[in-house]
This record gives structure tokens, sequence and C-alpha cells, in this order.
């Protein structure tokens, strides 16, 4: 960030008749404090409102987000193994609220970048001067044959931590034993790119304490993913037998059609009856995004490194999920960095200074079993060309002969995670 | 960002101010610092129950804890690969940032017992070198008092195995220490406020 404090800034500006006025760093020129709306209180929405007012109290923030808790996808994977509960993964806005930001629970339905307004559901408008758009992701409903909003009922996706968590579970608990529990893992990019393959492991290690005579089967659309070596490794050294992996050159590029009435689920070589399914849909950026015309042809948000401004609509900033940052992952530990980087430059943007140079983390944590967690790292920068770029020969993935007392270091370590990302998010 | 310039540019009759600002060559303290806190808390307070809080840490332990990181010469799980990712120049301005931050130890389950006869063990056995019960940011340690507990039993068991360098006097003085009497030890500096 500049060294030049507003202060300094102040008196750089001299005589100028705006320095007066309380609030100094509404720049735009009408009268009053500058806004700053938030659309969707996640964890880039969260980190982002609560960097602002931390970084400059007199900005107002504004989170817009239709439901009164956040339950965290992060760690609902566990909820499937019965090793926690959904309500451990709840989160209230009230942290944000001690930081002096608005929530206001609601949806926004449109914006228009023109006139740097908001409108929601529930027919109020916002003004902004800046906004930041962080809708997480959205299904692509049509990509599977007879896989929509009323299939994912039978078949839930449990991609977001809610209703859908819950209902995966309860099917495992009542399904009979030797039967098959089938995961669709959807082609790149999606949220969360180890999650199908830490689901496996969290099913299998209930399954094994509870329906030991039944199977997972992953079908996926891709070749490789995320830590697959070291899955691939954890499946064997905890489940063996129980989990079984299908490329996407093995089941030609993943699930293609289910029929939830039948209950089974088909590639284009095979169809295979399950007992319980979770279809993960390919994805694409929240419906908002698309809606405000800030997606490209793939369905993503492009934005500038470093700042996340939209490069398709000026005041508008996309973080999360929804963007697209070069090789980041979408995932929380991205969003939170993202947020952060996206804050500092709004700050310095309402402050009339250039934003700093960014800094970017990942840090993902996978639980193959109770006292065995794997991760992978990596450090982000702006590269020569000013994209975002990995930091080279760091981070990367646990090495596949770490110890037992190092695995479990990390399982402790996912915990500590979870903790400082929820409280570093919405704290 | 074009319409900001401008607008500034109006506001103050000269458009030549922010290309006056001095160009950084690296990211600024708190931003390198922020990248942090995903795991180790905003401002380096962590929430636990593992992940070491790092607020308040000194300057100079920080940057050569994580040079030692970034050689490879400390053994850890996630830091080593993370503390690559920096340059020397970087650590330095996260260690000024973290040096700045103030400590607030957070509440953790601890037995009362262990804690009253750790005491003990930190009186005839760590005071002379790790004052006030822990909680002084020293030059060659991090800051004990209010530490998670999980972390300083996994730091003594990375001492203990060999894994982890430990000063001369300090080997001297584990070696008198039984597991007991260390894990004692632990969480008489956990129990610090």
């Amino acid at each position: 960030m500049s060294q030049i404090s507003r202060r300094t800034f102040i008196k750089l500006a001299g005589g100028a008749a705006a320095v007066g006025v309380v609030g100094f760093p509404y720049i735009a020129g009408a009268a009053g404090k500058t806004h700053v709306v938030v659309v969707g209180g996640g964890t880039g929405g969260g980190t982002a409102a609560k960097y602002i007012r931390m970084a400059d109290p007199s900005i107002e923030v504004t989170v817009i987000e239709p439901n009164e808790y956040y339950y965290t996808c992060y760690l609902s994977n566990e909820v499937l193994s019965g090793e926690r509960t959904l309500d451990s993964l709840k989160v209230s806005y009230d942290g944000l609220r001690k930081h002096g930001v608005t929530v206001v629970r609601d949806e926004v339905t449109a914006m228009d970048p023109a006139k740097r307004t908001v409108t929601t559901k529930g027919g109020k408008t916002f003004n902004y001067d800046r906004a930041i758009v962080a809708p997480g992701v959205d299904y692509k409903w049509d990509a599977i044959e007879g896989y929509d909003e009323a299939a994912a009922q039978k078949m839930p996706h449990a991609w977001k931590a809610g209703p859908q968590t819950t209902l995966l579970r309860k099917q495992l608990e009542s399904m009979a034993d030797g039967g098959l529990v089938l995961i669709s893992a959807p082609p790149n990019p999606y949220r969360c790119p180890p999650g199908p393959y830490e689901r496996a492991c969290q099913i299998a290690h209930y399954l094994q304490a509870h329906k030991p005579k039944s199977k997972v089967m992953i079908i996926d659309a891709k070749d490789s993913f995320a830590k697959d070596g070291l899955f691939k490794q954890g499946w064997e050294r905890h489940y063996p037998g129980m989990i079984q992996w299908m490329s996407g050159a093995d089941s030609a590029g993943g699930v293609k059609s289910v029929d939830t009435k039948a209950m089974t689920v088909s590639t284009e070589f095979d169809t295979h009856k399950v007992a319980v399914a979770s279809i993960i849909p390919p994805q694409i950026a929240g419906a908002i995004a698309k809606t405000a015309g800030l997606t490209d042809a793939e369905g993503w948000c492009p934005v500038a490194p470093k700042t996340f401004e939209s490069t398709l609509h000026k005041d508008v900033h996309v973080i999360g999920d929804a963007s697209v940052a070069g090789p980041m992952p979408k995932c929380a530990y991205a969003a939170n960095s993202q947020a952060k980087v996206c804050a500092a430059a709004i700050v310095d943007l309402l402050n009339g200074r250039e934003p700093g140079k960014p800094s970017l983390v990942n840090t993902c944590y996978s639980i193959l079993a109770p006292k065995d967690g794997i991760s992978v790292a990596a450090v982000y920068r702006l590269g020569q060309d000013g994209k975002i770029v990995s930091v080279k020969d760091a981070g990367g993935l646990t090495p596949m002969d770490s110890s037992p007392q190092l695995r479990a270091r990390e399982v402790e370590y996912a915990y500590s995670w979870y903790n400082n990302i929820v409280y570093d998010s919405f704290g | 960002m074009r319409h900001d310039r401008t607008a500034v540019g109006m506001l103050l009759g000269s458009a030549l101010v922010l290309g006056a600002l001095p160009a950084h060559a690296t990211p600024g303290g708190a931003m390198l610092g922020n990248t942090c806190a995903g795991c180790h808390g905003t401002n380096g307070v962590s929430m636990g129950p593992a992940a070491p809080s790092i607020a308040g840490m000194s300057a100079t332990y920080f940057e050569d804890t994580m040079l030692a990181y970034k050689k490879g010469e400390r053994p850890s799980t996630i830091m080593e690969r993370l503390a690559k990712g920096y340059t020397e120049e970087e650590i330095k301005a996260m260690a000024k940032f973290f040096a700045e931050q103030k400590p607030v130890p957070q509440p953790q389950k601890l037995d009362a017992a262990k804690v009253k006869e750790g005491e003990k063990v930190y009186k005839d056995s760590c005071e002379t070198c790790h004052d006030d019960n822990g909680r002084e940011p020293d030059d060659d340690a991090g800051i004990l008092g209010g530490q998670w507990l999980p972390y300083l039993t996994y730091s003594m068991e990375d001492f203990i195995s060999g894994g982890r360098d430990m000063p001369k006097r300090m080997t001297k003085k584990v070696k008198e220490l039984s597991p007991a009497q260390i894990e004692a030890v632990s969480q008489f500096f956990a129990s610090q406020k």
C-alpha cells in the first residue's frame, strides 16, 4: 500500500475546496459518505466488508445477502461422515455488524453499472461508489441429462452447505449395507477442487464403520485432480477396496445422464444402479454476475488482477469463486485472500491513492481420515505481464511420505484454518 | 480507475500527484501479513486450536523463523512450502507488521493441576531465558505465554526428536525434565493471559 497517508494527501491537496468536507474520501463529488455495496455475504464478501471497515471506518459498507446465516462449505464433508454437525458450520453476521457493516437480508436481482445502483428482490435500490460482487457459483442445470433442481432433491449435489448437506447425510444414514454411493465430479473449473475426493473419504469413513459392504464410486469428467496422488494413497491406506475412481477417459468424460426414479447414473459406456448419488454439476459464476453483465463466454468474471475490478464494468469488483484470478483455485482461502487485495485497492482508490502491489495465498486442507490430513499451498504475486502468477518453487503438496505424526498435525492445522478463516472473514 | 484519476486531478488541480507517489518494489507489510490471517487469525491472533498466534512476535525472531523455513532448516507441515514464496525483503516487511500487532491470548481448556506444576518447572528451568512467564517478544524465541497448547507440544516434540535445533542451554535444561514436566510447563505457558 502507498506510504502516503490521508493526512499527507490532504496537505498535498492544499487549498482545494473539498478538503474541508467530512468524509474526505468521497471523490465522486456528491455530499455524504462513500458507500461500498457488497453483493453476497460469503467468505469473499464478508472478508472484503470487514477489511474495508478496518482500513477506513469512514467508508460505509453494506452487505446484501439473502440468508440469515452463512453455512461454510468448508468442512461440510465432515457432516457426511458424522464427524460434525451442520450447526457447527453456522456463522452469524453479527461479527460484521460489530465492524459497522450494514447487513441487509435481501437478494440483489439487478445492477446498473452506469448509474452505480443495485436493486433487490425486496424492491430496494442502493447507490454505490464501488460495488463488490461475490456471488460464488451456480450450477449448469442443462449439462447432465435428467439433472435439474428437482433431481437435486433426489441426488443432492450438496455443494453449498445447508439443506443439501443434511439431505445427503440422511440418505447415507438410511441406505442399506452393500449399496453403491456414487459421486459425480465436475469438469474444471469448479468450487473446491479436492472436494469430491475428500467427500469420498468422509463417506467411506462412515460406511466402513456402519455399512462395511458398501462401495463408493467417483465418476470424473477429468483425468487428473487436485492432490490425486495423496488421495489415491489415502484411499488404499484407510479404505482398501472401498473407493473406485473412474477417470474422464474411463467414463467418456464423466456422468452424462441420471434417472432419479430408477436411481441410475449413466456414462456413455455404462449405467450404475445407486443407493445414493451425489451429483456435483458443472459450474458457472453465481447468477447475479451474468445478470449484471460481468461474465465472459465461459460464464466467469474477468477482472484486473491488481484490484479485482471487473474488466467489463468499471467501479464493480468481482472476487471469489465467480472471478477469473489466473492460477488461483475457486476456494475459501483464495476468496478470503482476494477480498483483502480488493478491499485494500478500494480503500486506496476511494482515498485517491494508487493501489499497492497485491500479494495472495491459497492454503487448502483435506481430511482423509480422523488423524490424516493433507494440504496444498501456493503464494501468488503480480507477474511481469501484470497477471497473477504462482511463485515458482514455492507452495505445493504434503509429501507422499510424510509421517503419521505430521499428518495428525495437519488435521489440527486444518481445524485451525477453519476457525481462523471464519474469524478473519466474519469475526 | 481512469475515472478516479480524473476526479482526483480535477480536485487537486493537478494530475501529477498520483504519479509522484513512490513506486514500491514489493507489496506492503499489511498486504503481505494479511495473507497469513486465514490460518493465523486476523492480525496474527489465532483462534486455535493449534495454529500459533504470531501477533506481537519479535521482528528478528519472525525473520529468522521464516528464513529457516525457506531454507528447509526448520521442520514444519506447510510453512516450509509457504515461506519459499517470499523474498527476504518481503519477510522483513511482514516481520515489522506482525511485531506491531497486539497479542491477544485466547481461552483454552487446560488442566489446573498441571498449570500449577508447570509454574514450578518454569521457575526452575525456563525463567532465566523466557522471562515474564514467556510473554515477552524475545529475539530468539516466539511468544510462549498464551500460546496454543498443541503448538507448544509440537514444538517440544520437534526439539526433543532433534528435528529442530535447541540452543545449548535449552538442550541441557530439557534433558533434565521428564515428559510430564514438559507437558506441565507447556500448560503453564498456555495459561498465561
